[in-house]
This record gives C-alpha cells, structure tokens and sequence, in this order.
C-alpha cells in the first residue's frame, strides 16, 4: 500500500505541487491502479529478456555534419521569459 | 461531404469539382456543425483554401502531386505545425506554436494535401474518450451523447461526421482503432517504425505510432503511402521501402489463413460486438480466407503491462514541460516552487496520475518489479504473437468489446483502461492494425473488426480489410448530422 508520504515523495520527485485533498485522492487512485497492476506477479517470467522497444533496430551512425538548424529567434519565440538569446529561470543559486 | 478523397480526386480531374470549392464546402460545414461536434481545437480557414487554390492551378494544368492533391484532411493536435499552435489539448501548450513541421505534415504538405485544422484529443493523448481534453469535449457524430473514443477522437469525429474528408492521429495503446470503431470509419495503426514520429508530441516513445482515419480502406492506403517511409531525424523509423499499398488492395483474401484468438473473445463483452464480428468473419470466409484458432494467453496480462511502461515512458517524456521552453509558466520563489507550480497548474487530473504513477514505477527499489517485470510481460507478448503468425497471415478479433459509452459513464481511471484491452496487445508488440467498421449495435452504434499482421505487413491487412469492405454494406451508412 502506498502511503501519503510516499505520494508526496513521489509529488517532489515529478515536481508537481498537489494540495492536500490531491495528494489522498492520488494515493487513493494509485492503490487501486496498482492492486491491479500488482496481477502481474502471477506471470512467469523466469529467464525471459525484457523488451524494452518493439522493432529490432541498432545504433543508427551519421557523419558529425554541420546542418542549417532553427535561429535561435525562432527557438525562443515559445520561451515564457527571456534575456537576449538566453532562456531566463528564477534565480537558482545564491550571491 | 462523404465522399472519399479518391472520388475527389477522380471528379478534380474530371474537373466536375474543384479543391477550393470542396475546401469551402467543408470549412462551411465545420462553421456550422462544430459547435455540436467539437471535434477541431483550431480550423485555418485561410491556410487551407490557399493551399486549395493552389491545388486547383495544378489540377487545371494538368499536373497534380498525386492522388491526395486537395483532399480535406484533419490533423491530430499532436502533431506539430509550423506557425499554427499544436496544444495536445492541454493549458500546458495553449499557445505553443511549433517553428517546425512534423514529417508527417511535412509529407502531407508535398502530396498537395489542402490542411482544414488541428483535431481534439484526450489531454497529451492519455485518454479513451476525447472527454479530457483541457477545452472541451468531443462528441459522436452518431450520438451527441455519447464519446467519440479517443485519444484521437477529434480526426475521428471529423471524418465520421463529415467534416473532413480523411485525418490523421496518433497510437500508443488504441487511440486510433478505437475512435475509428466507435465513429464508424477505417483507422489503422502501422508498424511501429513505419511512419515518422519526427515532430510528433511524445507520450510512450516505444509505443507511439502515427497513422491515417479514413471513409474507406483504398483512402487509408493512400493516406499511410503519402507519409509512410524512413525519416533520419526518427532513428527508430524503419529503413524498408514502402510498397504501393493501393495496389494490393484488390488480390482478395482467398488462400490466407486468418487468426481467431480465443482471448479476444470474452466473457461481459457487448453482444451486439461479439455477433458482428462473428459475421464478418463468416463473410471473410466466404470470400476464401481459411479460419484458425489460434492463442495468446499473455493477452489478460498487456492491459497491467501497458499502464506500467506507458505512465513510465511518459513520465519521463513529460519533464520536459517544466516551464522553461515553451508552454505554460506559474512563477514561484525559485526554480522548483515554480516548475511544481506550472505543472500543477498546466496538467490536468489524468495526466499528473500517469506522471506520479510512471515515477512511482522508475523510482529507487520499484524498477524491478514493476517497470522490468512489464518488460519481460511485453517480451511474451511478442512472442506469442509471433508464434501465432508462424501459423496464420492474418489475426481477426473485435477492435473494442463495446460500442462508444456515454459521457461521463466511466468516471473510474480503470474502467476507461479496460476500454483499450484488444488494442494494447499491438502496441505492445509494434505489430501494425486497422479497425475496418462491420456493423451497427440494436441501437444504431458502429461496431469495429480489428486485423492485425506482421510487421510490415499492411498490404495484406490492408488487403483483407479491403475485401470485407467492399463485400459489405456498412459505408453507405452516415449518421445524420444536421
């Protein structure tokens, strides 16, 4: 059973702020999601490789080529802030 | 406004129609029906008749790009746009507007095809019912009651309710053979690896798959061979060149041996669902195929694999709106208080129970036995489909074991999983689908036939549904939208 602080450990992990009466509904919800998922338990799968994507494919190589990209005007034009041809975000370490 | 774009395209040529008045016949009819319908999230009217415009100068020279040059088409709002914003129905990208085109758009573009808008869909695909989408709800052309399916329900509804003539979604886990069966058109998941997923909004990486709604089978072909093919900015899209699909299309089913998995066939299934499926299958048998059982007992346990790997893969996909680049930003005192708060505030209820319930997987001591153990559940999987394929060409089965429900009818996040149960299974193997419609539940609802093959094998499942298509009645049938 997962309990509320681990909701909330996992709320801090994802960054998402939920408020309390979320954070009982996701543990609610989570419990039964996962006794349901926990029926995978049943399934034999000794020695059995796990698949981690559907289609065989390796490594694709290409020569390390300069190629005309995006002006970074048009990268930024989606930025909710901005400095010049810089991504602004709250300050993050202390003076 | 429910022709298919073949017959477009046959009367452009003829010149008995032209794409501008085609094109403003359809936005005529989005302006008047969508507000019932709400299948688009944005229509670009004046893109789309000079795109016509433009299609109309090629026809009358003579020089059309191909047999898709101005058909009407709708596009799934996960699928990015250049100039035109692409929200994946959610606050999160209200106004993000893509610099670049998707492959698959890009490809539409080059085939002349005229774009009409940007489709509704279930908050960043997760969803079966177009129900959550963060702007409004879409409803079914047959009942306004009722869901669309989803999460492609917006490309659904619109083709369904003629309001576009063909459109494209995305596949993770039946998010387009079941909008399709429950609209009543033909939707078909490829190969994973077959189409682009260059400029396609992630959900589940490994699962992911764009592919094409359509009136009838010969436009889905057409549709999957304009933008089907190896792209080097997708390194997991498959090298193998793509076969003319519209060409097979008529070899028939006689000599192939169809698959009749016993799983697919369940206790508390709709009966209208199990009787029309049945029949069609005796259709396919009348037309030559040879039928076998065949068995896929891993099938009970895709549905718990699937909601480990898909809120895992989609967690991690979804860190990246973290309101920094683009979309939504809710300021806070320093980095973390104001990412919490711009996610808290961008996604909506389903999609924050995926994100916490695929980091609860991925997290220190749960790998293991959740995440791995899906894994290894998704490598039987495969196997057994393999297995079966080593017997059979084709597997037949119903797309969903109901019809669309009600709105509001599965409130429970399980019950609404349940509803992907019979299209999990080809995701989780990247083995291509396609839901061809078979038949109308006592109450008047579409009911889908899902055929399901080998990797890159849709000409054949192109082929049989196809031949069921054409020896059955069920497209001339159009709900009355008025």
């Amino acid at each position: 059973m997962i309990e509320k602080k681990d909701v909330e450990h996992v709320a801090r992990l994802t960054r998402l702020a939920l408020t309390d009466a979320e954070l009982e509904r996701m543990r609610e919800q989570l419990n039964s999601i996962l006794a349901h998922l926990d029926t995978l338990r049943a399934v034999d799968t000794a020695g059995v490789e796990p698949t981690s994507h559907a289609v065989d494919v390796v490594n694709i190589m290409r020569e390390d080529e300069v190629e005309p990209c995006l002006p970074p005007d048009a990268m930024l034009a989606n930025a909710p802030d901005r400095s010049g041809a810089f991504f602004r975000v709250p300050r993050i370490i202390e003076e | 406004m429910h022709r298919p774009i073949h017959e477009l395209t046959d009367a452009y040529r003829r010149g008995d129609l032209t794409p501008t008045a085609v094109a403003e016949a359809y936005l005529a009819r989005i302006d008047a029906l969508d507000g019932r319908l709400g299948a688009y999230l944005t229509v670009v009217r004046d893109q789309a008749l000079a795109a016509a415009r433009e299609s109309e100068l090629r026809w009358r020279a003579g020089a059309p790009l191909g047999p898709l040059d101005g058909a009407p088409v709708a596009l799934k709002d996960v699928l990015c746009t250049r100039g035109v914003r692409t929200t994946c129905g959610s606050k999160m990208l209200e106004s993000f507007v893509p610099p670049y085109d998707a492959t698959v758009v890009e490809r539409l573009r080059a085939a002349g095809a005229v774009i009409l808008g940007k489709t509704n869909m279930d908050e960043f695909a997760m969803g079966s019912s177009t129900e959550h989408s963060a702007f409004h709800p879409t409803r079914n052309p047959w009942d306004l009651a009722r869901v669309p399916g989803g999460s492609s329900g917006g490309s659904a509804a619109a083709v369904a309710g003629g309001l576009a003539a063909g459109g494209f979604g995305s596949d993770t886990g039946g998010s387009i053979r079941q909008p399709a069966a429950f609209c009543g058109v033909v939707g078909m998941k490829p190969t994973y690896g077959r189409v682009s997923r260059y400029g396609l909004v992630a959900l589940a990486s490994s699962l992911d798959q764009v592919g094409p709604f359509a009136r009838d089978v010969r436009d889905a072909a057409l549709l999957l061979g304009a933008v089907a093919g190896h792209d080097r900015r997708d390194a997991t899209s498959i090298q193998a060149p793509v076969p003319d699909y519209v060409a097979e299309l008529s070899k028939g089913v006689a000599g192939l041996t169809l698959g009749l998995p016993d799983e697919y066939f369940i206790d508390g299934m709709d009966p209208d669902v199990e009787r029309a499926v049945r029949a069609a299958i005796e259709v396919l048998k009348e037309l030559g195929a040879r039928l076998e059982r065949v068995s896929l007992p891993t099938t009970k346990h895709s549905l718990a694999a699937y909601y480990l790997i898909l809120p895992a893969e989609a967690s991690s996909n979804l860190a990246r709106y973290d309101g920094v680049k683009f979309g939504l930003r809710v300021p806070g005192r320093d980095l973390v208080e104001m990412e919490s708060r711009t996610r808290a505030a961008g996604f909506g209820a389903e999609v924050k129970r995926r994100i916490m319930l695929g980091t609860y997987a991925l997290s220190a001591g749960y790998y293991d036995a959740y995440y791995g153990k899906a894994q290894s559940v998704r490598t039987l999987v495969r196997r057994e489909f393999a297995a079966a394929f080593a017997r059979v060409d084709l597997i037949v089965a119903p797309t969903t074991p109901n019809v669309a429900f009600k709105h509001g009818e599965k409130e429970d996040p399980l019950s609404m999983y349940l509803n992907d149960v019979f299209t999990i299974p080809g995701n989780l193997a990247g083995i291509p689908g396609i839901s061809v419609p078979c038949g109308f539940s006592v109450t008047g609802l579409p009911i889908g036939l899902q055929v399901l093959g080998r990797p890159l094998d849709e000409p054949r499942l192109l082929r049989a549904a196809y031949a069921y298509e054409q020896a059955t009645p069920w497209r001339s049938r159009r709900p009355e939208l008025k």
